[in-house]
């Protein structure tokens, strides 16, 4: 009692062409689809109690190719402290003046290797005068020379005993790969429709989402309130709102994709705002942000005049620097090699007769 | 040539079409030349056409294409009238509500303004295609289903973009009009207001969302599996139970115990549908307004099972430094 025997012209098999039409378009949905996967299966490591989604994700292949691009130079051999002081045999040695001239120009060549290798010597000095600042760079580099130390000696509870050198951030370019400028929210014009909020754009920076994709402006160099969650279960006065959340969120979206993580590297998912839960990496965490403000606002933005246009924003801002500029993709810098130890004249606190303003 | 037909053999019966019998006083005439499409019959009713578009079809229409509109000329101003980026960027692009600093007074034009006329279209197109299904089951005899469920949607959107925003003070706290915009908007609601998954309305939703896909799922496959008995004529079924309603009720009260009947599995496939946007637009009403942070309420009353702590004990680092390194 079945419809084949009532009704046997209609009975099922498929005519030879539909069947191979069927075939082909089964081949491409399936191609589409797989098309989504990576390759090859990325491995997943439990990091917290079962069940509660506390995962990293791994994929190994993308994980070698960030290996091979976070290894640290070979240090130079380390120079005798013996002899007269730098500051004694050369002219306008601000910073580095009690380092023997061994030490002194062992840092001077390394530097040359970190930050201009293809440059050279003239990148900063205006040849022959080695003490003249009339490059910019020059004023620059002796800043940034002050921040370093300013990092390893202040900030140990986010750097650690490991520390940072000029190429955690320079890996051999004059410029960081990763640095922000603020963003012109509007470049356009103020039009009477089209406005983006600041978001809605898809850019790296936020892991092409449509968050707001300039969080640092307000929290890596204003002192916006990142926590939006509220400390009741009841309302009791937090005023945050969603889009704030947004924003908290574009940051929290930088970070993961700068260090190469995922939330749950510093968050316990259940709660995203409960310490007690949360991994220990999210205090080191915490202090990156406020050690990436402090340098944005005591470093960077003062070096804004010494700057040349074309090394500035679109709104005329000097280059700033967020949680990609040394971690390029890995959870520690250069996947947490201490390159820093081998040269301990940057991990001492500058002097405070050294301290000179930018200019 | 009378053969028996059913689900699966369907005769596409062609002859002329016509705009069916005239309407009463206070109906529009229907719209358009009826077609007969042969692919179209594969998949539904090969008939097409005509509609019926009446005034209350025609001012939802007007008012839907003017939201719309708005929205699209919103988003392709947004990337300077670029055709090519306005395609490209689209899943991106955005209306963003008013800043949440505007509070419910009316925004500048580009600062919410075309948000809040767009919320005005679109509600009122929706509230027009609401009417429009309402008057149309009338004028068929039939009951207001329909009607009433779309109501249960409309609530949600209500909720979403008119109640609580207005509870709240601010329309900044309503949805964007944007594909990944008002995704990443719902993950940021979920962010601040601690955790939407330990709220209980919300997973009533999801239980009546997934419900209704698994009825749906059930009540399909068992229509399909005994229309060899004619089981797709589910009406007569309900009066006049065949072999077909009767194994499908065996099978499974075979396989679970208990069976729906011809009628009441459609009242639960209803039900399922209806409280889905129901109660989830209970839970977004209740949070910010009532509740702050759902998972500091789970804990408070047990809903939230305490994890053991297994990450070495950890306090706020801005209460121990107060900020300083």
């Amino acid at each position: 009692m079945s419809t084949h025997t009532l009704n046997p012209s209609r009975a099922g098999l498929l005519s030879a062409g539909t069947a191979r039409i069927f075939k082909a378009l089964s081949l491409a949905v399936a191609g589409l689809v797989l098309a989504g996967c990576e390759r090859p299966i990325p491995e997943s490591v439990q990091s917290g109690y079962r069940g509660t989604g506390m995962v990293q994700v791994y994929n190994a292949r993308l994980l070698e190719v960030k290996t091979e691009k976070n290894q640290p130079p070979v240090a130079l051999p380390a120079a005798g402290s013996e002899g007269p002081k730098a500051s004694q045999v050369y002219k306008n040695v601000k910073v580095l003046g009690d380092l023997s001239v061994g030490e002194f120009n062992r840092l001077m060549v390394s530097m040359t290797n970190w930050v201009a290798p293809q440059e050279g010597c003239a990148y900063c000095h205006q040849l022959p005068n080695f003490e003249d600042d009339s490059k910019y760079t020059k004023v620059v580099a002796r800043r940034m020379v002050e921040m370093t130390q300013h990092i390893n000696a202040d900030w140990q509870p986010h750097v650690a005993q490991t520390g940072v050198t000029c190429y955690t951030c320079h890996r051999g370019e004059p410029v960081p790969s990763a640095i922000w400028f603020k963003a012109d929210h509007q470049p356009y014009g103020s039009n009477f429709m089209g406005d983006k909020s600041g978001q809605n754009t898809p850019l790296e920076v936020v892991n092409l989402s449509s968050l707001p994709n300039d969080p640092f402006t307000p929290f890596l160099l204003g002192d916006q309130k990142i926590r939006v969650n509220g400390p009741t279960a009841l309302p009791s006065g937090n005023r945050m709102s969603i889009k704030q959340a947004e924003w908290t969120y574009g940051l929290m979206t930088h970070m993961s994709t700068a260090l190469g993580v995922n939330c749950t590297y510093c968050h316990n998912t259940q709660s995203f705002q409960n310490w007690e839960n949360s991994p220990p990496q999210r205090v080191t965490a915490w202090h990156g942000i406020r050690m990436a403000r402090d340098l944005n606002l005591t470093y960077m933005e003062p070096l804004t005049e010494v700057f040349p246009a074309n090394r500035k924003g679109p709104l005329g801002d000097v280059a700033k620097l967020n949680c990609a500029t040394c971690h390029q993709g890995a959870y520690k810098p250069l996947n947490g090699a201490a390159m820093a130890k081998d040269y301990p004249e940057l991990l001492k606190p500058a002097l405070a007769a050294a301290k000179v303003a930018a200019k | 040539m009378a053969e028996y037909q059913n689900l699966f053999t369907t005769v596409q019966a062609v002859g002329p079409v016509h705009h069916g019998v005239e309407l009463g006083h206070g109906n529009s005439p229907r719209t358009g030349q009826p077609v007969i499409n042969y692919w179209l019959g594969k998949l539904g009713n090969a008939q097409l056409g005509p509609i019926y578009l009446g005034g209350l079809g025609l001012a939802s229409l007007i008012c839907g294409l003017i939201a719309f509109t708005l929205i699209g000329m919103n988003m392709l101003a947004s990337v300077n009238y670029d055709p090519v980026q306005f395609v490209r960027q689209l899943f991106w692009l955005s209306l963003e509500p008013p800043p949440p600093s505007y509070g419910l007074s009316l925004p500048p034009l580009n600062q919410g303004g075309w948000w809040l006329i767009v919320g005005l279209f679109l509600t009122a197109s929706l509230f027009f295609w609401w009417a429009r299904t309402y008057r149309r089951a009338i004028a068929l005899g039939m009951g207001t289903h329909i009607a009433w469920a779309f109501a249960a949607a409309i609530w949600l959107y209500l909720v979403l973009g008119l109640f609580r925003p207005i509870l709240m003070g601010s329309w900044g706290e309503a949805v964007p009009y944007g594909i990944f915009p008002h995704l990443d908007w719902t993950a940021a609601f979920s962010l601040r207001y601690g955790n939407l998954f330990y709220n209980p309305f919300h997973a009533l939703s999801i239980v009546f969302l997934y419900g209704s896909a698994l009825l749906f799922a059930m009540h399909g496959a068992t229509i399909l599996a005994v229309t060899r008995y004619g089981g797709e004529r589910e009406i007569e079924q309900i009066t006049d139970r065949g072999t077909a309603s009767e194994r499908a009720a065996l099978f499974w009260r075979w396989t679970m115990g208990f069976n729906a009947t011809m009628e009441s599995i459609h009242r639960w496939a209803w039900w399922f549908a209806v409280l889905c946007p129901i109660t989830g637009g209970i839970g977004i009403l209740l949070t910010g307004t009532v509740v702050d942070n759902w998972y500091l309420w789970a804990i408070k009353h047990g809903v939230a099972p305490p994890y053991p702590e297994i990450f070495p004990a950890m306090v706020d680092p801005a209460l121990s430094t107060g900020g300083k390194p």
